[in-house]
Protein backbone atom coordinates (compact mmCIF):
# COMPACT_ATOMS: atom_id res chain seq x y z
CA UNK A 1 0.00 0.00 0.00
CA UNK A 2 2.65 2.61 0.91
CA UNK A 3 4.36 1.62 -2.34
CA UNK A 4 1.19 2.49 -4.26
CA UNK A 5 0.92 5.85 -2.52
CA UNK A 6 4.53 6.58 -3.41
CA UNK A 7 3.95 5.72 -7.04
CA UNK A 8 0.83 7.89 -7.16
CA UNK A 9 2.73 10.82 -5.69
CA UNK A 10 5.38 10.37 -8.36
CA UNK A 11 2.95 10.03 -11.27
CA UNK A 12 0.62 12.83 -10.21
CA UNK A 13 3.56 15.24 -10.12
CA UNK A 14 4.68 14.61 -13.71
CA UNK A 15 3.26 16.53 -16.68
CA UNK A 16 2.24 13.16 -18.09
CA UNK A 17 -0.55 12.97 -15.51
CA UNK A 18 -2.32 16.23 -16.35
CA UNK A 19 -2.14 15.60 -20.07
CA UNK A 20 -3.36 12.01 -19.87
CA UNK A 21 -6.14 12.80 -17.40
CA UNK A 22 -7.48 15.65 -19.56
CA UNK A 23 -7.48 13.62 -22.75
CA UNK A 24 -8.95 10.44 -21.25
CA UNK A 25 -11.67 12.20 -19.26
CA UNK A 26 -12.64 14.24 -22.34
CA UNK A 27 -12.85 11.14 -24.56
CA UNK A 28 -15.07 9.39 -22.03
CA UNK A 29 -17.27 12.49 -21.57
CA UNK A 30 -17.53 12.89 -25.34
CA UNK A 31 -18.56 9.24 -25.75
CA UNK A 32 -21.24 9.59 -23.07
CA UNK A 33 -22.46 12.80 -24.72
CA UNK A 34 -22.82 10.97 -28.05
CA UNK A 35 -24.53 8.03 -26.31
CA UNK A 36 -27.04 10.45 -24.76
CA UNK A 37 -27.94 11.90 -28.18
CA UNK A 38 -26.01 15.13 -27.57
CA UNK A 39 -28.39 16.14 -24.77
CA UNK A 40 -27.49 19.71 -23.71
CA UNK A 41 -27.16 18.77 -20.02
CA UNK A 42 -24.59 16.10 -20.91
CA UNK A 43 -22.13 18.77 -22.13
CA UNK A 44 -18.67 17.15 -22.29
CA UNK A 45 -16.74 20.28 -21.24
CA UNK A 46 -18.82 20.74 -18.13
CA UNK A 47 -18.59 17.13 -16.99
CA UNK A 48 -14.87 16.89 -17.81
CA UNK A 49 -14.20 19.99 -15.72
CA UNK A 50 -16.34 18.68 -12.86
CA UNK A 51 -14.66 15.26 -12.95
CA UNK A 52 -11.09 16.57 -13.16
CA UNK A 53 -11.50 19.39 -10.64
CA UNK A 54 -13.30 16.98 -8.29
CA UNK A 55 -10.58 14.38 -8.72
CA UNK A 56 -7.81 16.89 -8.08
CA UNK A 57 -9.51 18.24 -4.96
CA UNK A 58 -10.16 14.72 -3.68
CA UNK A 59 -6.57 13.55 -4.19
CA UNK A 60 -4.96 16.81 -3.09
CA UNK A 61 -3.14 17.48 -6.36
CA UNK A 62 -2.92 21.24 -6.85
CA UNK A 63 -3.85 23.13 -10.01
CA UNK A 64 -0.31 24.20 -11.08
CA UNK A 65 0.79 20.55 -10.96
CA UNK A 66 -2.15 19.53 -13.13
CA UNK A 67 -1.60 22.46 -15.47
CA UNK A 68 2.05 21.49 -16.02
CA UNK A 69 0.63 18.68 -18.17
CA UNK A 70 -2.62 20.24 -19.34
CA UNK A 71 -0.78 23.27 -20.73
CA UNK A 72 0.05 21.26 -23.84
CA UNK A 73 -3.65 21.11 -24.64
CA UNK A 74 -4.22 24.68 -23.44
CA UNK A 75 -1.49 25.87 -25.80
CA UNK A 76 -3.51 24.74 -28.81
CA UNK A 77 -6.10 27.47 -28.12
CA UNK A 78 -3.75 29.93 -29.86
CA UNK A 79 -3.49 28.00 -33.15
CA UNK A 80 -7.24 27.28 -32.84
CA UNK A 81 -7.98 31.02 -32.82
CA UNK A 82 -5.80 31.40 -35.95
CA UNK A 83 -7.65 28.44 -37.47
CA UNK A 84 -10.91 30.40 -37.20
CA UNK A 85 -9.83 32.02 -40.47
CA UNK A 86 -10.92 28.76 -42.12
CA UNK A 87 -14.70 28.94 -41.50
CA UNK A 88 -14.59 32.64 -42.40
CA UNK A 89 -12.86 31.76 -45.68
CA UNK A 90 -15.29 28.97 -46.51
CA UNK A 91 -18.28 31.24 -46.09
CA UNK A 92 -16.68 34.34 -47.61
CA UNK A 93 -19.23 34.71 -50.43
CA UNK A 94 -22.12 34.47 -48.02
CA UNK A 95 -20.33 36.75 -45.58
CA UNK A 96 -19.84 39.39 -48.25
CA UNK A 97 -23.50 39.17 -49.24
CA UNK A 98 -24.84 39.47 -45.70
CA UNK A 99 -22.03 41.58 -44.33
CA UNK A 100 -24.11 44.42 -42.88
CA UNK A 101 -26.59 42.14 -41.12
CA UNK A 102 -23.92 39.76 -39.86
CA UNK A 103 -21.70 42.56 -38.53
CA UNK A 104 -24.70 44.19 -36.87
CA UNK A 105 -25.71 40.91 -35.19
CA UNK A 106 -22.16 40.33 -33.98
CA UNK A 107 -21.75 43.88 -32.68
CA UNK A 108 -25.15 44.20 -31.01
CA UNK A 109 -25.08 40.68 -29.59
CA UNK A 110 -21.58 41.08 -28.22
CA UNK A 111 -22.36 44.51 -26.80
CA UNK A 112 -25.61 43.29 -25.24
CA UNK A 113 -23.84 40.35 -23.54
CA UNK A 114 -20.99 42.48 -22.27
CA UNK A 115 -22.98 45.52 -21.16
CA UNK A 116 -25.71 43.48 -19.47
CA UNK A 117 -22.99 41.57 -17.57
CA UNK A 118 -21.35 44.83 -16.47
CA UNK A 119 -24.67 46.41 -15.50
CA UNK A 120 -25.96 43.39 -13.57
CA UNK A 121 -22.65 42.82 -11.81
CA UNK A 122 -22.50 46.46 -10.80
CA UNK A 123 -26.12 46.46 -9.63
CA UNK A 124 -25.53 43.33 -7.54
CA UNK A 125 -22.56 44.99 -5.85
CA UNK A 126 -19.75 42.73 -7.02
CA UNK A 127 -16.18 44.00 -6.45
CA UNK A 128 -14.76 46.31 -9.10
CA UNK A 129 -12.13 43.95 -10.52
CA UNK A 130 -14.70 41.14 -10.71
CA UNK A 131 -17.03 43.44 -12.66
CA UNK A 132 -14.26 44.29 -15.13
CA UNK A 133 -13.32 40.63 -15.46
CA UNK A 134 -16.90 39.92 -16.55
CA UNK A 135 -16.75 42.31 -19.54
CA UNK A 136 -15.00 39.98 -22.03
CA UNK A 137 -16.82 36.85 -20.86
CA UNK A 138 -18.46 36.11 -24.19
CA UNK A 139 -15.13 36.11 -26.03
CA UNK A 140 -13.21 32.87 -26.33
CA UNK A 141 -11.01 32.24 -23.24
CA UNK A 142 -7.49 33.07 -24.49
CA UNK A 143 -8.63 36.33 -26.07
CA UNK A 144 -10.80 37.14 -23.04
CA UNK A 145 -7.68 36.89 -20.88
CA UNK A 146 -5.82 39.33 -23.13
CA UNK A 147 -8.71 41.80 -23.05
CA UNK A 148 -9.09 41.53 -19.24
CA UNK A 149 -5.42 42.36 -18.87
CA UNK A 150 -5.86 45.47 -20.98
CA UNK A 151 -8.99 46.80 -19.22
CA UNK A 152 -7.94 46.08 -15.62
CA UNK A 153 -9.71 42.81 -14.86
CA UNK A 154 -8.21 39.57 -13.54
CA UNK A 155 -7.22 37.41 -16.58
CA UNK A 156 -7.58 34.04 -14.82
CA UNK A 157 -11.03 35.00 -13.57
CA UNK A 158 -12.08 36.17 -17.04
CA UNK A 159 -11.06 32.80 -18.45
CA UNK A 160 -13.22 31.04 -15.87
CA UNK A 161 -16.16 33.37 -16.61
CA UNK A 162 -15.71 32.72 -20.33
CA UNK A 163 -15.82 28.95 -19.80
CA UNK A 164 -18.92 29.25 -17.58
CA UNK A 165 -20.58 31.49 -20.17
CA UNK A 166 -19.85 28.95 -22.87
CA UNK A 167 -21.39 26.20 -20.79
CA UNK A 168 -24.53 28.23 -20.00
CA UNK A 169 -24.97 28.92 -23.71
CA UNK A 170 -24.38 25.33 -24.73
CA UNK A 171 -26.69 24.01 -22.02
CA UNK A 172 -29.61 26.38 -22.40
CA UNK A 173 -29.36 27.81 -25.92
CA UNK A 174 -31.73 25.29 -27.45
CA UNK A 175 -34.54 26.08 -25.01
CA UNK A 176 -34.07 29.82 -25.37
CA UNK A 177 -34.17 29.63 -29.19
CA UNK A 178 -37.28 27.43 -29.09
CA UNK A 179 -38.89 29.98 -26.78
CA UNK A 180 -38.00 32.81 -29.19
CA UNK A 181 -39.45 30.76 -32.06
CA UNK A 182 -36.21 30.69 -34.00
CA UNK A 183 -37.10 27.99 -36.52
CA UNK A 184 -35.15 24.92 -37.54
CA UNK A 185 -35.00 25.84 -41.21
CA UNK A 186 -31.48 26.33 -42.52
CA UNK A 187 -32.03 30.04 -41.88
CA UNK A 188 -33.06 29.35 -38.30
CA UNK A 189 -30.07 27.06 -37.76
CA UNK A 190 -27.79 29.77 -39.09
CA UNK A 191 -29.20 32.25 -36.55
CA UNK A 192 -28.92 29.70 -33.71
CA UNK A 193 -25.34 28.87 -34.57
CA UNK A 194 -24.36 32.49 -35.05
CA UNK A 195 -25.85 33.42 -31.67
CA UNK A 196 -24.02 30.55 -29.93
CA UNK A 197 -20.71 31.56 -31.50
CA UNK A 198 -21.25 35.20 -30.56
CA UNK A 199 -22.51 34.91 -26.98
CA UNK A 200 -21.07 31.53 -25.96
CA UNK A 201 -17.84 31.46 -28.04
CA UNK A 202 -15.98 28.17 -28.59
CA UNK A 203 -18.02 25.99 -26.26
CA UNK A 204 -21.26 27.21 -27.82
CA UNK A 205 -19.75 26.76 -31.28
CA UNK A 206 -18.71 23.20 -30.44
CA UNK A 207 -22.29 22.51 -29.42
CA UNK A 208 -23.59 24.05 -32.66
CA UNK A 209 -21.18 21.91 -34.70
CA UNK A 210 -22.52 18.75 -33.08
CA UNK A 211 -26.13 19.62 -33.76
CA UNK A 212 -26.29 20.96 -37.31
CA UNK A 213 -23.90 21.75 -40.17
CA UNK A 214 -25.40 25.18 -40.94
CA UNK A 215 -25.38 26.08 -37.26
CA UNK A 216 -21.78 24.92 -36.96
CA UNK A 217 -20.55 26.93 -39.94
CA UNK A 218 -22.26 30.09 -38.72
CA UNK A 219 -20.97 29.51 -35.20
CA UNK A 220 -17.40 29.39 -36.51
CA UNK A 221 -18.02 32.54 -38.49
CA UNK A 222 -19.51 34.30 -35.44
CA UNK A 223 -16.60 33.18 -33.28
CA UNK A 224 -14.05 34.64 -35.68
CA UNK A 225 -15.92 37.93 -36.00
CA UNK A 226 -16.54 38.23 -32.27
CA UNK A 227 -12.87 37.67 -31.49
CA UNK A 228 -11.75 40.37 -33.93
CA UNK A 229 -14.44 42.90 -32.99
CA UNK A 230 -14.14 42.43 -29.23
CA UNK A 231 -10.35 42.52 -29.23
CA UNK A 232 -10.44 45.65 -31.34
CA UNK A 233 -13.30 47.56 -29.71
CA UNK A 234 -13.38 46.58 -26.04
CA UNK A 235 -10.03 48.14 -24.98
CA UNK A 236 -10.91 51.24 -27.02
CA UNK A 237 -14.29 51.64 -25.35
CA UNK A 238 -12.74 51.25 -21.91
CA UNK A 239 -10.03 53.76 -22.70
CA UNK A 240 -12.73 56.23 -23.77
CA UNK A 241 -14.76 55.56 -20.62
CA UNK A 242 -11.73 56.14 -18.45
CA UNK A 243 -10.96 59.38 -20.26
CA UNK A 244 -14.43 60.76 -19.48
CA UNK B 1 2.19 15.09 -43.27
CA UNK B 2 -0.50 17.41 -44.60
CA UNK B 3 -1.83 17.81 -41.07
CA UNK B 4 1.64 18.67 -39.81
CA UNK B 5 2.15 21.22 -42.56
CA UNK B 6 -1.20 22.73 -41.66
CA UNK B 7 -0.19 23.00 -38.00
CA UNK B 8 3.10 24.57 -39.04
CA UNK B 9 1.23 27.24 -41.03
CA UNK B 10 -1.07 27.97 -38.09
CA UNK B 11 1.94 28.35 -35.77
CA UNK B 12 3.78 30.51 -38.30
CA UNK B 13 0.80 32.86 -38.61
CA UNK B 14 0.36 32.93 -34.84
CA UNK B 15 4.05 33.84 -34.48
CA UNK B 16 3.83 36.59 -37.08
CA UNK B 17 0.67 37.77 -35.33
CA UNK B 18 2.47 37.94 -31.97
CA UNK B 19 5.36 39.85 -33.53
CA UNK B 20 3.09 42.33 -35.29
CA UNK B 21 0.84 42.76 -32.24
CA UNK B 22 3.76 43.43 -29.87
CA UNK B 23 5.93 45.26 -32.36
CA UNK B 24 3.25 47.83 -33.16
CA UNK B 25 1.61 47.51 -29.70
CA UNK B 26 -1.78 46.80 -31.31
CA UNK B 27 -4.88 46.30 -29.15
CA UNK B 28 -5.42 42.94 -30.92
CA UNK B 29 -3.94 39.79 -29.32
CA UNK B 30 -1.35 37.93 -31.43
CA UNK B 31 -3.56 34.99 -32.46
CA UNK B 32 -6.26 37.40 -33.68
CA UNK B 33 -3.74 39.22 -35.88
CA UNK B 34 -2.66 35.76 -37.07
CA UNK B 35 -6.29 34.97 -37.93
CA UNK B 36 -6.61 38.11 -40.06
CA UNK B 37 -3.29 37.49 -41.84
CA UNK B 38 -4.17 33.85 -42.48
CA UNK B 39 -7.52 34.90 -43.92
CA UNK B 40 -5.63 36.97 -46.49
CA UNK B 41 -3.11 34.20 -47.18
CA UNK B 42 -5.78 31.51 -47.72
CA UNK B 43 -6.10 32.62 -51.33
CA UNK B 44 -2.81 30.80 -51.98
CA UNK B 45 -3.17 27.04 -52.48
CA UNK B 46 0.13 26.30 -50.76
CA UNK B 47 -1.37 27.65 -47.51
CA UNK B 48 -5.00 26.73 -48.10
CA UNK B 49 -4.65 23.01 -48.79
CA UNK B 50 -2.75 21.93 -45.67
CA UNK B 51 -4.49 24.44 -43.38
CA UNK B 52 -7.99 23.22 -44.24
CA UNK B 53 -7.57 19.74 -42.75
CA UNK B 54 -5.72 20.91 -39.69
CA UNK B 55 -8.14 23.75 -38.95
CA UNK B 56 -11.13 21.45 -39.29
CA UNK B 57 -9.55 18.96 -36.90
CA UNK B 58 -8.62 21.58 -34.30
CA UNK B 59 -11.99 23.30 -34.45
CA UNK B 60 -13.93 20.05 -34.18
CA UNK B 61 -12.18 19.40 -30.85
CA UNK B 62 -12.44 22.95 -29.64
CA UNK B 63 -14.26 21.88 -26.48
CA UNK B 64 -11.26 19.81 -25.35
CA UNK B 65 -9.05 22.89 -25.42
CA UNK B 66 -11.18 24.69 -22.81
CA UNK B 67 -10.88 22.02 -20.16
CA UNK B 68 -7.50 23.08 -18.64
CA UNK B 69 -8.78 26.65 -18.16
CA UNK B 70 -12.13 25.38 -16.94
CA UNK B 71 -10.50 23.25 -14.26
CA UNK B 72 -8.95 26.53 -13.07
CA UNK B 73 -12.34 27.23 -11.45
CA UNK B 74 -11.01 25.22 -8.52
CA UNK B 75 -8.44 27.93 -7.74
CA UNK B 76 -11.19 30.51 -7.30
CA UNK B 77 -13.37 28.51 -4.94
CA UNK B 78 -13.07 31.16 -2.19
CA UNK B 79 -14.27 33.91 -4.52
CA UNK B 80 -16.98 31.61 -5.85
CA UNK B 81 -18.29 30.68 -2.41
CA UNK B 82 -18.48 34.36 -1.47
CA UNK B 83 -20.03 35.74 -4.67
CA UNK B 84 -20.90 32.50 -6.50
CA UNK B 85 -24.67 32.97 -6.54
CA UNK B 86 -24.52 36.53 -7.82
CA UNK B 87 -21.77 35.78 -10.36
CA UNK B 88 -23.73 32.86 -11.72
CA UNK B 89 -26.87 34.99 -11.98
CA UNK B 90 -24.95 37.64 -13.93
CA UNK B 91 -23.40 35.05 -16.25
CA UNK B 92 -26.66 33.22 -16.96
CA UNK B 93 -28.77 36.35 -17.57
CA UNK B 94 -26.18 38.18 -19.69
CA UNK B 95 -25.56 35.06 -21.78
CA UNK B 96 -29.28 34.74 -22.49
CA UNK B 97 -29.48 38.42 -23.37
CA UNK B 98 -26.51 38.06 -25.74
CA UNK B 99 -27.92 34.93 -27.37
CA UNK B 100 -31.37 36.44 -27.82
CA UNK B 101 -30.16 39.75 -29.27
CA UNK B 102 -27.77 38.07 -31.72
CA UNK B 103 -30.28 35.48 -32.92
CA UNK B 104 -33.08 38.01 -33.32
CA UNK B 105 -30.94 40.54 -35.21
CA UNK B 106 -29.83 37.86 -37.65
CA UNK B 107 -33.14 36.05 -37.94
CA UNK B 108 -35.15 39.24 -38.24
CA UNK B 109 -37.31 40.65 -35.51
CA UNK B 110 -40.66 41.35 -37.17
CA UNK B 111 -40.54 38.17 -39.17
CA UNK B 112 -41.34 38.62 -42.84
CA UNK B 113 -42.51 35.18 -43.84
CA UNK B 114 -40.56 34.15 -46.91
CA UNK B 115 -41.18 30.47 -46.46
CA UNK B 116 -38.27 28.06 -46.48
CA UNK B 117 -36.08 30.21 -48.71
CA UNK B 118 -34.28 28.56 -51.58
CA UNK B 119 -30.75 27.61 -50.65
CA UNK B 120 -27.80 29.33 -52.25
CA UNK B 121 -24.93 28.40 -49.96
CA UNK B 122 -22.10 29.94 -51.95
CA UNK B 123 -21.28 31.81 -55.10
CA UNK B 124 -23.93 33.98 -56.74
CA UNK B 125 -22.95 36.83 -54.46
CA UNK B 126 -25.46 39.43 -55.45
CA UNK B 127 -24.76 42.94 -54.26
CA UNK B 128 -27.85 42.89 -52.09
CA UNK B 129 -27.75 44.84 -48.86
CA UNK B 130 -28.74 43.33 -45.56
CA UNK B 131 -32.08 45.08 -45.48
CA UNK B 132 -33.70 43.06 -48.23
CA UNK B 133 -31.99 39.86 -47.24
CA UNK B 134 -34.28 37.49 -45.41
CA UNK B 135 -32.11 34.41 -45.38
Amino acid sequence: MPRFVELWIYLSATPLFGLTATLVVYIVAQALYARLDNAPWANPVMWSVVAIAGGLLATGVDYPTYFAGAQFIHFLLGPAVVALAWPLWLRRAELRRRLARVLLASLLGGAAASLSALGLAWALGLPHDVVLSLAPKSVTAPVAMGIAEKIGGIPALSAVFAVLTGMVGALSGKYLFDLLRIGTTSEGWAARGFALGTAAHGIGAARALHVNADAGAYAGLALGLQVVLAALLMPLVFRLLQAI
Amino acid sequence: MKGLRGLAWLLIFQSIGELVSRGFSLPLPGPVVGLVLLLVALRFAIVREPVGDCAQFLLSHLSLLFIPVGVGVMTHLALLSEYGGRMLLVIVLSTWIGLAVTALVLYGLPRRRAGPAAEAPSGSAGATGASDDTR
